[in-house]
């Protein structure tokens, strides 16, 4: 077992609006250990980019932290100055945004953009240059000197990802962080993208976080697997377990309704039925109760215990072990 | 760069041919005849021939139009026949006084406008931001004349701090200066509220953009991502405005130079109107078009420079 790079611990996030605040991440911990790759999946609103956003101390204005801990090789993250936050930013955290379009500085080169993200490194320019250079050839594209003088539209959606990811990898952090990173992606660049991103895992020996929708890429890429809904952590596995024998309700749902694990047969697509609780009013019991299979009394009045299934294996559930 | 600038140029051509048409047509296809109403009810039927033909008039319209187009392009407005003096001498002899009216109003409003922008983005939901807020609407409200009437009983009557009337002595530049100072103050001010709500409106949207979140995932400093990501994209509204704007500085010009009594451009087209000389408004509103349209075709032009996406949609 390595050490944790990263531990979160009971980190709650509101944000403020006109009425009462939404509880975006109400108590989430985890942990990111060196040499892993962690995904952390749930339907739109559950609150994984927002925690991917308060990991790199992105949250947003209006986004308060109420309780709970984020710590980076044993130092938290949260309580620190802004400047240290700021220096640990790409150089030892480094993210992939969700969408490749939007990511870059539409009036500045990519190569321009590469040089400067190297900021915190303190390496001069010219290293910096040619670091770019480098690294852009490492992601797969074909001349990289030419990219490196390009515009941001004017290269394919893939490319542009493919640039990200480069961005991210240029300092080697410790802790990389992709968003989504081929949700905006078509399914042929998609592909591309979890093949170079598995390739280079293989030789990173840092920790890989990526939070995603899709199932499909947490089965090809993660090793260890955090199920987020409501704003909680609501299942916790090994990749094989989640998927061979998840015992939260929800998970269960989530891969009962993954297109790709449908039989071509199938009349229609499966879905959960209902919508993910008013997170600014949420629920006394389980956040799930209202559209669980397996609801039981006891679930609309009280919040479900933490299930330890096995090792590694949580379940956030009062019917984890039936 | 160099197809989009041969396209930019080239429109800002018809667009000037387009408006010496109309503004011949206007000129020439209203009721009355130039001649008669420059000379008076009085005037004997001989000598306004001899007007008449003086100014061109005698010949057929199509060919009036042809030469009209031909002289301009060659730089000849035509010839003034109150003061016997070709236009064009008489444009450049104001001119400068109106540019440099407009270049110091200009300037000055755009220095002011994009600082208290940019203070309004860095206090953005603060009573500092609010107080400037009103203070932009209220700046952009009161017309230039306004402005001037009161700038020139404090500051030159009450005060005596600087000349009420006029441009400064030829040569002598304090007195221009000094000269240039109330009414490019009158002129300018409505500008500076106007600015810092364009800067303020710009910068904020595009510090809500993904790629200023990048570059501060990339724990760029704060300073950096303003400069250099935000207000290369922030700042390209504004140049377009400022280009269009152009025009009503120079239409407000005629009021405050009128006020001053500062020799100008807008002194010139008042004067010439009144007397129906139709030669020199015919030819300063030409000047003016075209001049107009040389700062537009720039500001386009600059634009598309600092906007790479824009150089693309005119390429080839």
């Amino acid at each position: 077992m390595t050490t944790p790079l990263l531990t979160v611990e009971n980190l709650t996030l509101n944000y403020r609006t006109g009425g009462d605040p939404v509880q975006a991440l109400r108590g989430v911990s985890l942990t990111a250990r060196a040499g892993e790759v962690l995904g952390i999946v749930g339907e739109s609103g559950c609150g994984k980019s927002t925690l991917a956003a308060t990991l790199m101390g992105l949250a947003g204005t209006n986004a308060e932290i109420t309780d709970g801990a984020v710590s980076f090789r044993g130092e938290n993250i949260l309580t620190a100055r802004e400047e240290t936050r700021r220096k640990l930013r790409g150089k030892h955290i480094a993210m992939v945004f969700q969408d490749p379009m939007t990511a870059f500085n539409p009036v500045l080169t990519i190569g321009a953009q590469l040089v400067d993200f190297q900021h915190n490194s303190g390496t001069p320019k010219r290293q910096r240059h040619s670091a770019a250079r480098d690294m852009l050839d490492r992601v797969g594209i074909p001349d990289p000197d030419i990219c490196m003088g390009r515009f941001p539209h004017e290269l394919s959606g893939g490319m542009r990802q493919r640039a990200a990811i480069a961005a991210a990898l240029l300092m080697q952090p410790e802790i990389l962080i992709a968003d989504e990173p081929t949700t905006a992606l078509d399914v042929t660049m998609e592909a591309q993208i979890i093949h170079l991103l598995r390739n280079l895992q293989s030789d990173y020996d840092g920790a890989i976080i990526i939070v995603t929708h899709q199932l499909g890429v947490i089965a090809q890429l993660c090793d260890r697997v955090v199920v987020m809904y409501a704003g909680q952590v609501v299942e916790e596995a090994d990749v094989d377990t989640l998927f061979h024998a998840p015992r939260h309700p929800y998970t269960k749902a989530l891969i009962a309704c993954d297109p790709a694990s449908l039989s071509i047969k199938e009349k229609r697509l499966p879905t959960i039925g209902g919508r993910p609780p008013d997170l600014a009013h949420p629920p006394a019991g389980c956040a799930f109760a209202d559209r669980c299979a397996q609801v039981e009394p006891i679930c609309r009045t009280a919040a479900p215990p933490r299930v330890e299934i096995g090792p590694d294996h949580i379940a956030k559930c009062h019917e984890a072990w039936s | 760069m160099l197809n989009y600038a041969i396209k930019r140029i080239g429109l800002a051509i018809v667009i000037l041919f387009t408006v010496m048409l109309s503004m011949y047509a206007m000129v020439f296809l209203v009721p009355g005849d130039p001649a008669s109403l420059a000379l008076g009810p009085r005037a004997t039927p001989a000598l306004k021939e001899l007007l008449r033909e003086r100014m061109g008039l005698d010949q057929p319209v199509l060919i009036q139009v042809w030469s009209f187009f031909r002289n301009a392009a060659t730089g000849d407005l035509g010839y003034d026949v109150w003061s016997k003096r070709p236009v064009f001498d008489q444009i450049m002899e104001f001119f400068p006084n109106t540019l440099a009216l407009g270049a110091v109003a200009l300037g000055w409003a755009l220095v002011l406008g994009i600082l208290l922008g940019c203070a309004a983005v860095v206090w953005r939901g603060t009573f500092m931001d609010r107080l400037l807020g009103v203070l932009s609407v209220g700046l952009i409200s009161i017309p230039a004349f306004v402005i001037a009437i009161y700038a020139l009983l404090i500051f030159a009557v009450w005060l005596h701090w600087l000349p009420a009337i006029g441009a400064g002595q030829p040569g002598d530049i304090v007195s221009q200066i000094k000269a240039v100072i109330l009414p490019a103050f009158a002129l300018g001010i409505g500008w500076v509220g106007y600015l810092a709500r364009l800067v303020r409106a710009s910068m904020l949207e595009v510090m809500n953009e993904n790629h200023i979140r990048t570059a501060r995932a990339f724990g760029l400093p704060e300073r950096r991502i303003v400069f250099r990501y935000a207000l290369r994209i922030a700042i390209i509204p504004t140049i377009a405005i400022l280009a269009v704007g152009l025009g009503s500085i120079l239409s407000s010009a005629v009021f405050v130079e009128t006020v001053f009594g500062r020799p100008g451009i807008g002194t010139l087209i008042t004067g010439a109107v009144q007397k129906r000389n139709y030669p020199v408004v015919m030819g300063t509103v030409l000047f003016m078009t075209a001049f107009y349209l040389v700062v537009v075709t720039a500001a386009d032009l600059l634009i598309a420079r600092l906007d790479p996406r824009i150089r693309d949609v005119f390429r080839g």
